[in-house]
């Protein structure tokens, strides 16, 4: 990790305990906890389109594993919730290896459209074989461990965001690695990583399983605090609110993934004013968001305090 | 140490090589050259593991280098450089570098993310070996700038170090000099000479810059229609009537005043 991310780490952390005591218990702290939950989803999709350059469309087919599994296995086998989200992420990571391996042939737009397939096929399987078909079903048990259970909303804002904290050194300790760097290689020229000895396969398979896993966290965590689920919360309408959100943010950058998240998960909150124009106003900021800040927002505001930066040293 | 045998390979109705077969020394420069569409790449290609040849064997320090990935090949050490450059655009100088160094080391997703503290030893490692290429191809300047940001002269020596970064026993270097002025390709002859004279590195060279290719050969293959029509020292070579012809066309024409000496 550099300097920098170091430093923003901390910034970060400092924010995330900060925000419960001025937002109170209320309302915002909730909006808090599902920017958190998207943020994890988004920070993996970022690392696979942004950093590995293959694309995904079926994020929320891993995010409904998460869910689903971990919410099965402790509703009806009573395994405790750490447990079964631990399961989950397993089980996500089987599923990513079935969808990697028809994105192993593909690219852009076509993988595109097998991750999209990937995505609907586990709507339907949610929809007719899961448990209460498309009413989904509740009485899931909060989030808890060694017999300490998180029902309150500043307690599992909290949680969720160690969560994030946690995914987030660990993948920017992926980026700086060996590893990240042959995943950016990959997204540059497959030709020469295959010239180099790498082995483009695995790399490709593992990015998928990396995201996957990270999916299924964020669903597990959403399942154990909505305690009541159905598949409605896991169809391509998500997995398209999360490319949007790691494009808004930037998706050359990790932290791009985390503002991304919170800015599109607020963002309808605080539309809420202008009543039945609200997803008119949205639509509209979204367009012009991507016409005037295409490369996401954290990518131009280091660019700017770069600027500012080089500025100041010029008038010294 | 490289042993071409019977190489033959189809595209649809086009022979691109035709029972093409000879054999590389260890520590030697080999030059490949040809008229265009000779089927140079092609064979370069093949040796690599891009293509696979419709007939024929590759043997490379004894092992048959056929139906191998080109990540198994270049593990085996053989590296390679592309005619149209083939960089990691968006990363910097150093960065493409340290991924030659890639199969040279283990570090997996898991002891990353959790940054174990083998895995830090072992990048300071790639760190410090990667700075080292760099000053051997006296880049070290450029450390820090995307490897896009480069004239095509310094990019095409980039590649090079990257290929070394990967410690080949074979380099396949496919048209280095192309684009590059005359004080340019001088340096990259420099670079190409020091790598066989320092680091033992056998090197095929596939170029069409003829004072690079007569300055540091050692033998020369030559290549026409997808068949070796000469072999030999560049001064044989130079005096082969065949390549001559392939080069030049029919007599009557070079008794016009052509020369193939430059």
């Amino acid at each position: 990790m550099r300097k920098n991310d170091r430093l923003s780490l901390l910034i970060f952390a400092a924010v995330v305990v900060l925000v419960p005591v001025f937002s109170g218990s209320g309302y915002a702290l909730t909006v808090g906890i599902f920017s958190g939950i998207n943020a994890l989803t988004a920070i993996g999709l970022c690392i696979l389109m942004g950093y590995a350059g293959q694309v995904s469309l079926g994020q929320a087919g891993f995010y409904g594993i998460g869910a689903y599994v971990s919410s099965i296995l402790s509703v009806h086998f009573g395994l405790p919730v750490v447990l079964s989200t631990l399961l989950a992420m397993i089980v996500a990571a089987l599923a990513a290896v079935v969808l990697a391996v028809p994105a192993l042939r593909l690219k852009g737009h076509y993988l595109a459209v097998a991750t999209l397939g990937f995505g609907e096929i586990i709507y339907v399987i949610l929809n007719e074989w899961g448990l209460g078909g498309p009413s989904g079903f509740g009485d899931i048990p909060h989030f808890g461990f060694m017999g300490y259970t998180i029902d309150s909303t500043t307690g599992y804002f909290y949680l969720v965001w160690s969560f994030v904290a946690v995914v987030m050194f660990f993948s920017m300790n992926i980026i700086y690695s060996r590893t990240g760097r042959a995943l950016r290689a990959m997204h540059d020229s497959e030709l020469a990583c295959k010239a180099m000895g790498l082995n483009v396969t695995a790399l490709k398979i593992r990015v998928f399983i990396l995201s996957a896993v990270y999916a299924s966290l964020a669903g597990s965590l959403y399942a154990h605090y909505m305690t009541f689920i159905s598949p409605s919360s896991f169809s391509l309408f998500y997995s398209i609110l999360l490319l949007t959100m790691v494009i808004v943010g930037g998706i050359t950058n990790l932290w791009g993934a985390i503002v991304g998240a919170v800015v599109i998960t607020i963002l309808p909150e605080l539309l809420r004013r202008f009543e039945e124009l609200d997803v008119l106003v949205y639509g509209l900021i979204l367009t012009l968001s991507l016409m005037f800040f295409r490369k996401g927002l954290v990518p131009i505001l280091i660019e700017k305090m770069h600027k500012l930066r080089s500025i100041s040293v010029a008038r010294h | 140490m490289l042993d071409i045998r019977g190489i033959r390979k189809d595209f649809g109705g086009l022979q691109a090589l035709r029972n093409v077969s000879f054999d590389v020394k260890e520590g030697d420069i080999r030059a490949l050259i040809g008229p265009n569409g000779a089927g140079k790449t092609t064979l370069l290609n093949i040796v690599s593991g891009i293509h696979e040849p419709d007939d024929g064997e590759v043997i490379f320090l004894g092992e048959n280098l056929v139906h191998m990935s080109p990540a198994r090949i270049a593990q085996k050490g053989v590296s390679r450089t592309f005619q149209n450059v083939e960089l990691f655009g968006n990363m910097t100088v150093l960065e493409n570098i340290m991924v030659g160094r890639h199969a040279k080391t283990k570090a997996g997703f898991l002891a990353s993310g959790l940054r174990l503290p083998g895995v830090v030893k072992e990048e300071n490692e790639i760190r410090q070996r990667s700075l080292e290429i760099l000053e051997y191809v006296h880049l070290t300047n450029r450390r820090d700038e995307p490897a896009s940001n480069l004239p095509i002269g310094e990019q095409r020596i980039l590649e090079i170090g990257r290929a070394l970064a990967t410690e080949p026993r074979l380099v396949l270097l496919d048209e280095p000099a192309a684009g590059l002025n005359i004080k340019e390709t001088r340096e990259l002859g420099e670079i190409i000479r020091k790598i066989r004279e320092e680091l033992k590195t056998t090197i095929i060279l596939v170029e069409h810059d003829m004072d690079l290719v007569m300055g540091i050969s050692d033998s020369i293959t030559v290549l026409n229609f997808g068949e070796v029509i000469a072999e030999g020292t560049p001064l044989e070579v130079q005096k082969n009537r065949d390549v001559i012809v392939a080069y030049l066309g029919e007599e009557e024409e070079v008794q016009k005043g052509y020369n193939v000496n430059p």
